[in-house]
């Protein structure tokens, strides 16, 4: 019993650990990805290549005044980017990274939970961290704030149902919501080749999930300053920051977990793979920011609702009939 | 008292903190996010009795949907943000007299059933036997069902569309 308490501690501990600084130097990478293709340096400053980049911003923020906007309601407005990380962080719970390895004479498996229901558990987790976006929008006392905050809410909602629609596919073909057992049954093939149209799917509802380019209508600049964090500052916005990149991260491991093969792969340890195909993703990301403009409110809203749930419909009532 | 007891009294503490909070705060907005708590614990409550599927779903539908739409709504209604409003009217004393009723129900019923562990072995209880016990014993209700929520989408488009 303790044992298996303190290999979660640890695993945990070090998940933590490996996500943070990931989180931390995603942020570099966008920032050198993005000044490369606007033909510049970006940060090159701060240590060889600007590698501590995001240790100088860290400290800063960490250091910055902690202060919260006047007629703000202190608790909600506190509450919500800590919840807002923390939804964040649990979906990592049931993320699998590996098979069993042998480590220090015991048999460890790289991931916290193999648990029945680990896919309706991220979803459920994606969709609490609405109450991040809104409440945190809603306690700032701001009217950029709201508005930001109803529409990430509005687009997160929306997307959210085209994204589960395109992962029930997938839970067709492996028979299972564990996202183990879900890997496992891709050792022969790939689910993005069985299922294309839900891949991309997923992949728009997963861009538009995180907020990002062309779906960044709630951070849209000219009209809504920063959207749901205008009025956060210092460490509290470092939390909403983290959330953001984290969940980059997230669609990613997602995408690599249910249409990637999850850690499968020729010659390459298996940990090694799977980091590979989460880092593919979010490069992508990033190339996308950098390529394609934003989109209107009413297009975003349209491709959700008139385009992206019909086909996400279709193809899982195509899958089922030919899977029976 | 071990570690069960310790999870369920506290996940317990947590649903009612969480209910008495819903229906005593003057703020709409707060009253709504304190439904988080009390649904999640009840969440919590289903760990407690292994009942993963159905601890996914809570977290989904009440947690993930329906307290956001609640909040969405109380948001996108002018004024009704940030003003203190009274939970309270006239019918407390007829509240009191209902839900003391309902409290000397329960408890009837807790002292007369002979509690114990069941009798065999737990059936297999996992989605797959989920999704099969609801599309065959219960096909009927499960289509029921599905026709008042068609019924009710329905009524609501035409609700909000009476304007043209």
């Amino acid at each position: 019993m303790t044992a298996v308490v303190v290999e979660a501690l640890l695993k945990s501990a070090v998940l933590l650990f490996v996500l943070l600084t990931a989180t931390a130097y995603e942020v570099l990478l966008e920032r050198k990805l993005l000044g490369r293709f606007q033909v510049r340096y970006g940060p090159n400053r701060v240590g060889p290549w600007g590698l501590l980049q995001p240790l100088a911003d860290g400290i800063k923020l960490l250091t910055k005044e902690d202060f919260a906007p006047a007629g703000a309601d202190r608790v909600v407005y506190v509450a919500a980017p800590v919840l807002l990380m923390t939804v964040a962080l649990f979906v990592y719970a049931v993320i699998p990274f590996g098979p069993e390895v042998e480590l220090f004479g015991r048999r460890v498996t790289l991931y916290l939970a193999d648990v029945n229901t680990a896919l309706l558990l991220v979803l459920g987790a994606s969709s609490l961290g609405v109450y991040g976006l809104i409440l945190g929008g809603w306690s700032s006392n701001s009217k950029y704030s709201l508005l930001g905050g109803l529409r990430s809410s509005a687009q997160v909602i929306s997307y959210e149902l085209s994204l589960a629609l395109a992962v029930l596919a997938v839970v067709l073909e492996a028979g299972s919501l564990s996202l183990v057992r879900i890997v496992q049954a891709q050792e022969q093939g790939w689910f993005v080749l069985r299922q294309p149209v839900a891949f991309l799917v997923f992949f728009l509802s997963a861009l538009a999930e995180t907020n990002r380019a062309p779906f960044d209508l709630p951070e849209a600049e000219q009209e809504l300053v920063a959207g749901y964090q205008t009025e956060y500052g210092g460490f509290k916005f470092v939390m909403f920051y983290i959330a953001e990149y984290l969940a980059m991260i997230t669609q990613g491991a997602l995408a690599a977990t249910l249409f990637l093969g999850g850690w499968h792969g020729p010659l390459l340890p298996p940990v090694v793979w799977f980091v590979l195909k989460v880092l593919l993703f979010v490069v992508v990301l990033i190339w996308i920011r950098a390529t394609v403009p934003r989109v209107r409110y009413d297009q975003l809203m349209g491709l959700g609702w008139k385009v992206l749930i019909p086909v996400a419909l279709l193809n899982l009532l195509v899958s089922a009939v030919l899977l029976l | 008292m071990n570690a069960e007891a310790l999870a369920f009294y506290a996940l317990a503490a947590m649903v009612v903190v969480g209910g008495g909070l819903v229906v005593q705060s003057r703020n709409l907005v707060h009253a709504a996010v304190s439904l988080v708590p009390t649904l999640l614990g009840v969440a919590g409550l289903y760990v407690l009795l292994h009942a993963e599927f159905v601890t996914a779903i809570q977290l989904l539908i009440y947690v993930g949907a329906i307290t956001v739409l609640i909040l969405f709504v109380i948001l996108l209604t002018e004024g009704a943000t940030g003003l203190r409003v009274p939970q309270r009217n006239e019918q407390v004393p007829l509240a009191l007299v209902v839900s003391g009723a309902l409290v000397l129900l329960l408890w009837a019923v807790l002292l007369r059933v002979p509690w114990g562990p069941p009798a065999g072995t737990l059936p297999p209880y996992n989605p797959g036997a989920v999704g099969r016990s609801l599309l065959m014993p219960y096909v009927l209700a499960f289509e029921v069902t599905s026709l008042v929520i068609l019924a009710c989408l329905v009524g609501a488009i035409v609700i909000a569309r009476r304007e043209e």
